[in-house]
């Protein structure tokens, strides 16, 4: 039986000059790393005897917009064999352009088209590189942190042209932000109106 | 002269009652043999990672029964379990109970209605009938715990959000005794059935090597032979303290997933039982005023109860920074959520890595070189549900 610690101590020996920062926390391994050398890592704990990382369980993206690295990379890999979950991450830019691991886990194909479609990052060597949670001619990343939680088009039927047509969002009421670290103070939207409606009469 | 073909295209969906949901298959047909398939997802996204960013951690439960809408309270249960790790609260061994209770009760709901729609799509109509009647008495007590017979609102961090009404245990109970007794009817119905097993032996095979390649979990890897379950390998709640086996199957084809599902209803009712029986008496939910609401009747009396109440359902609670990857064993596999929170009430990031999703995936490799009859029998023992695909 192989403990986190010792699979810890195994890849900061194996991989000494690859391995950024590495933690054991909530009974996972934590490891963050260089863009650059992420293949050859990933390759290393699939095939090693001790590791056998053989499933990718997922990938997905942190949008941090004031860092300089805006984008940071998750993979999350179970080991069956040795009952073990590990945790990559590495920062990227906006606009690097990052490998694929479609060639080494087959289940990697949709999570990039995620990946893709959530947060425009792009992927090399990707076989099919489309859209898929999204509409089929939707444009913005919905989960970067600059995409509004409304969206910035809504369809409706258009009686007009007989078919489905897109408009910008139209809302009905301003989208309530509730400021709940403050809830002394009541609502910003409010203020905001009333502070309009001021102006107007003056 | 060399004869020529051609492949048809056909549009399987989005508008199909096989297609279990709102699923756009593009199929690639040499004659009646399906040579590509390209599954178009998406068409029930709703975009709940987001919405989940925007909400405090109390708001963000009801969405996680909107993602596997026929197993809400598993769902519920990965989130619960991840802020509980994250704050490191201890959870009252009744809620624990409680939890593992109905995580249960979502596990035979779940395949219940597989099983039975499954059936349906190979031709047979009895099972679903006499299937939905079960089902609709497991809602009564989804219901009359938490109010709705669907979207349960029900696990709290820190425990559940009331005890369990009186009677409805006996009532669990009586279920736990009659039950077995319906699944051996489904059984009589589908077991040996020729035309069930024609259309089902040896269709959609998934190798042992497949399942890691392909990010496969829950019933799709322990019918190709692989005893993995989570419930036993990373036990959560009191998992530990119950005894049930773990189905395996041998061939990896949808006939055997079948049989997995079955034998894992049998177990559930079982583990369903020693919760009853288990169960203590005791608080249902943390007592820590910081991250559950006080008592109705404390309210009244002390102020630090009516302090409590007012900063949980305005602000919440907030959660330190971490980043957390927690899983549970859904009805359909392996279920996890990857929370990044950011010391705020509400979550910075949080990813639902859905069984589906990846079950989905494998279907143009599943289905290549099968009969156009054999797409829905593949897609039903998938057991695909768009609310957890799409998100």
């Amino acid at each position: 039986m192989i403990t986190l610690a010792d699979l810890e101590k195994k890849i900061n020996s194996e991989l000494t000059t690859k391995i950024k920062e590495s933690k054991i926390k909530h009974e996972q391994v934590y490891i963050d790393l260089d863009i650059k050398d992420l293949i050859g890592v990933i390759l290393f704990l699939k095939k090693n005897k001790d590791t056998k990382f053989r499933q990718l369980i997922d990938i997905t993206t942190v949008d941090y917009p004031e860092s300089p690295k805006r984008f940071k990379m998750i993979y999350l890999f179970l080991s069956h064999e040795f009952n073990q979950r590990i945790v990559i991450s590495c920062f990227i830019n906006e606009n690097e352009v990052i490998p694929s691991l479609t060639k080494i886990f087959p289940s990697a194909n949709w999570m990039e088209r995620e990946v893709f479609d959530m947060y425009g990052v792009n992927f090399k060597d990707h076989p099919d590189l489309r859209r898929i949670l999204t509409d089929y001619d939707f444009e913005g990343h919905p989960l970067r942190k600059d995409f509004p939680l409304t969206g910035h088009t809504e369809v409706r039927y258009s009686e007009d042209e007989k078919k489905v047509i897109k408009e910008p969002v139209k809302l009905e009421q301003n989208y309530r932000k509730f400021d709940y670290d403050s809830p002394w103070e009541g609502t910003k939207y409010i203020k905001e109106q009333s502070e309009k409606n001021n102006g107007k009469k003056n | 002269m060399e004869k020529k073909t051609k492949t048809l295209k056909l549009n399987f969906g989005p508008q199909h009652p096989a297609a279990h949901g709102v699923l756009r298959l593009i199929l690639e047909l040499d004659g009646e043999v399906v040579e590509k398939a390209d599954p178009h997802i998406g068409l029930l996204h709703r975009g709940t990672e987001k919405l989940i960013e925007n909400k405090t951690y109390m708001q963000a439960v009801p969405y996680f029964d909107r993602l596997d809408y026929v197993a809400p309270m598993n769902q519920e249960h990965a989130f619960a379990l991840a802020i509980e790790k994250i704050l490191k609260i201890e959870v009252p061994i009744r809620a624990q109970f409680i939890r593992v209770m109905f995580c249960e009760i979502g596990r035979i709901l779940s395949h219940i209605l597989n099983i039975t729609t499954q059936a349906l799509d190979v031709g047979a109509l009895t099972p679903s009938l006499w299937g939905f009647e079960e089902r609709e008495t497991l809602m009564t007590f989804y219901e009359r715990v938490s109010g709705s017979r669907l979207h349960a609102n029900y696990f709290r961090a820190g425990g559940v959000h009331q005890d369990l009404p009186r009677g409805l245990d006996e009532d669990i109970k009586n279920f736990c005794t009659s039950f077995p007794k319906v699944i051996d009817d489904l059984e009589t119905l589908l077991t040996d059935n020729r035309i069930f097993k024609q259309r089902n032996v040896d269709i959609g095979i998934v190798t042992k090597e497949d399942t890691l390649d392909y990010s496969f979990s829950g019933v799709m890897m322990r019918g190709s032979g692989i005893p993995w379950d989570l419930r036993k390998s990373q036990p959560y709640d009191c998992y530990d303290q119950v005894n049930f086996k773990i189905p395996v199957g041998k061939n990896g084809d949808c006939y055997d997933r079948y049989l997995c599902r079955i034998e894992e209803m049998r177990e559930s009712v079982s583990i369903i039982k020693q919760c009853l029986s288990l169960m203590p008496k005791g608080p249902i939910k943390s007592l820590d005023g910081k991250i559950s609401p006080p008592p109705k009747n404390e309210i009244k009396q002390s102020m630090e109860a009516l302090i409590h109440h007012f900063k949980l359902f305005t602000e919440g609670y907030r959660v330190e920074k971490d980043e957390i990857y927690t899983a549970v064993e859904a009805p359909k596999g392996e279920f996890g959520i990857y929370l990044i929170s950011d010391g705020s009430n509400k979550p910075y990031k949080c990813k639902i890595r859905a069984p589906g999703f990846s079950h989905l995936q494998a279907m143009d490799y599943l289905i290549k070189g099968h009969m156009l009859a054999d797409v829905p029998a593949v897609l039903g023992s998938l057991d695909i549900v768009f609310g957890e695909v799409d998100r």
